[in-house]
């Protein structure tokens, strides 16, 4: 306990007496973590979309011959119901069918009525819990004679998957690359105040002070900078996005089918990640910054 | 207390100690004397872990030094006090903290702190400045400081390093006195020097290395003619 103290005492000194550089870190790592963060919401989003998209088109629609009986319909039901990975198969009717597309249309669905007669397919509607599945739902039901032919959005969830995927990837990129400079930030600024004390950190070494006793101080300094760096982070970014989902969550959610994380549950998780970088942050920039100073 | 065997160390091909051997027994007073260059230093650096032999054994008490871990080093070094001819003190604490650190380091209470610090002070004669800042004191009084940080947990061993070197004569006797009585109660002493007049008035054990050999070993004079002379050769006691 003593020791925790004795560091702390050491580490704020430190900040203290090198305010500049202190506060120019923070702000380095500050700046880092925003972009991190903004990285992180996007990323976190965009899943959430694909997600809400998947959901959507996780079925496949068969669609049926007119001359097919309602026997034979069953048949084919039971013949998809089988299928490895199927959840659920439900038959809709054609008037079923032109109900909903009316619904869809909304205002417009008047026009639908001009029609005469519907010439909308009864329909079986397959729910996989998989792409693969689908492709095996698809596969088994155009063999059928009773069908007329099949759709399902594979190609649409995979544009999707592909897309979210390499935002992900660019996403990480461009987080580590900005840990690794965050991480330089930190190691240079303490390298100041390592060479400040060096005669000090000299005198250690000679009245028999471990390593760790020396790296000690340096270390809880770089981790208190990245911890008040998270805290700062943290506050904007909550601040920010809150505004962000109050004014345009709604209009996201009729857009795009899909709701934005809420800022509380997200900026959550961002703050634990924001502390862990941090302190990771400080603490190996502190661990490099002493490394030459410890090798005798 | 330490034991040379057969140590060699080179720099860049240049001689540092060559094939060195040399007890120094536990308790004893040691003057280490010879020309600038001719590995003194080389010699305490390899005591302390600072420099690593090239070939030989080193024992310090209980330490095998050159088999010593580097994560052992400290413990090493806790059971050696140096004490330089610069003093090393740090400028911005205060004589009672400089002391004090020495003892922070090894994570000592500050009730043990400060019980042993103003007793350490005392026995070298500054427990009035205790207050005050290395830059306030007298250089004799700053090498008491040192002394004081040195000797302040209860090492085995103290090197003193041209201790007197910055000295005028009056106060270099002063910390003669002082290392005198640190090894009286029973501290092995170790100290380098240039100082002539020193060894030859203090009756101790002297040895004299030149070009990385240990020249001569013995009781006595500092026994080396002036510089200009120097390539004589060795003199013995």
């Amino acid at each position: 306990m003593r020791r925790v103290f004795y560091n702390l005492k050491q580490a704020l000194q430190q900040i203290g007496r090198n305010k500049g550089m202190s506060a120019a870190s923070v702000f380095a790592i500050t700046a880092m973590m925003l972009i991190l963060g903004l990285f992180f919401i996007i990323s976190v989003n965009v899943n959430v979309f694909t997600e809400v998209v998947k959901s959507d088109y996780d079925t496949v629609e068969v669609y049926l011959k007119d001359s097919t009986t309602e026997t034979q319909a069953a048949q084919i039901m039971e013949e998809l119901k089988s299928l490895k990975g199927v959840s659920k198969v439900t038959y809709r009717t054609k008037d079923q069918a032109m109900k909903i597309m009316k619904k869809r249309w909304g205002d417009s669905g008047y026009l639908l009525n001009s029609l005469g007669s519907n010439p909308l397919p009864n329909s079986v509607l397959v729910k996989v819990s998989n792409l693969s599945t689908a492709n095996t739902v698809n596969k088994t039901a155009v063999k059928n004679k009773g069908v007329e032919n099949t759709t399902y959005y594979k190609q649409t969830i995979d544009k999707v998957t592909k897309i979210t995927n390499t935002i992900q990837i660019g996403a990480l990129v461009i987080m580590l690359f900005l840990v690794v400079v965050s991480v330089v930030v930190v190691s240079n600024t303490i390298k100041l105040t390592v060479f400040a004390r060096a005669r000090e950190i000299e005198i250690m070494k000679v009245v028999g002070a471990t390593n760790w006793f020396i790296r000690g101080p340096f270390l809880v300094e770089g981790i208190v900078i990245g911890i008040i760096s998270a805290l700062i982070s943290s506050g904007i970014t909550y601040l920010f996005y809150g505004k962000i989902v109050a004014r345009a969550g709604v209009k996201m959610m009729t857009m795009l089918g899909s709701p934005l994380v809420p800022a509380g549950y997200l900026c959550g998780n961002l703050v634990v990640i924001f502390l862990a970088l941090g302190i990771g942050i400080g603490a190996c920039g502190s661990i490099i910054s002493m490394r030459r100073f410890l090798d005798a | 207390m330490i034991t040379f065997k057969h140590v060699t160390k080179t720099y860049d091909g240049n001689i540092g100690l060559k094939d060195v051997s040399l007890n120094i027994d536990d308790g004893e007073f040691v003057f280490l004397v010879g020309p600038s260059g001719a590995g003194k230093s080389t010699f305490i650096k390899l005591i302390v872990k600072e420099l690593d032999a090239d070939e030989g054994e080193i024992h310090v008490g209980e330490y095998r030094v050159d088999k010593l871990s580097s994560r052992e080093v400290p413990q090493l070094r806790r059971k050696v006090g140096m004490v330089f001819q610069d003093f090393r003190l740090l400028p911005k604490k205060t004589v009672f903290e400089n002391v004090a650190f020495a003892m922070e380091i090894l994570h000592k209470s500050p009730k043990t702190i400060r019980r042993r610090v103003p007793e350490v002070l005392k026995m070298v004669g500054i427990e009035d400045k205790r207050d005050r800042y290395p830059q306030e004191l007298s250089a004799g009084e700053q090498q008491r400081v040192a002394i004081a940080r040195a000797i302040v947990n209860n090492p085995r061993v103290v090197i003193a390093d041209e201790p007197t070197g910055n000295l005028d004569p009056k106060t270099a006797d002063d910390i003669m006195h002082l290392l005198d009585t640190i090894n009286m109660s029973g501290t092995t002493v170790v100290m380098v020097t240039h100082a002539k007049d020193i060894v030859n008035r203090w009756n101790k054990r002297v040895v004299a290395i030149e070009h990385g050999r240990i020249v001569r070993d013995g009781f006595g004079s500092y026994g080396f003619r002036e510089k200009t002379e120097k390539k004589g050769g060795r003199h013995h006691a």
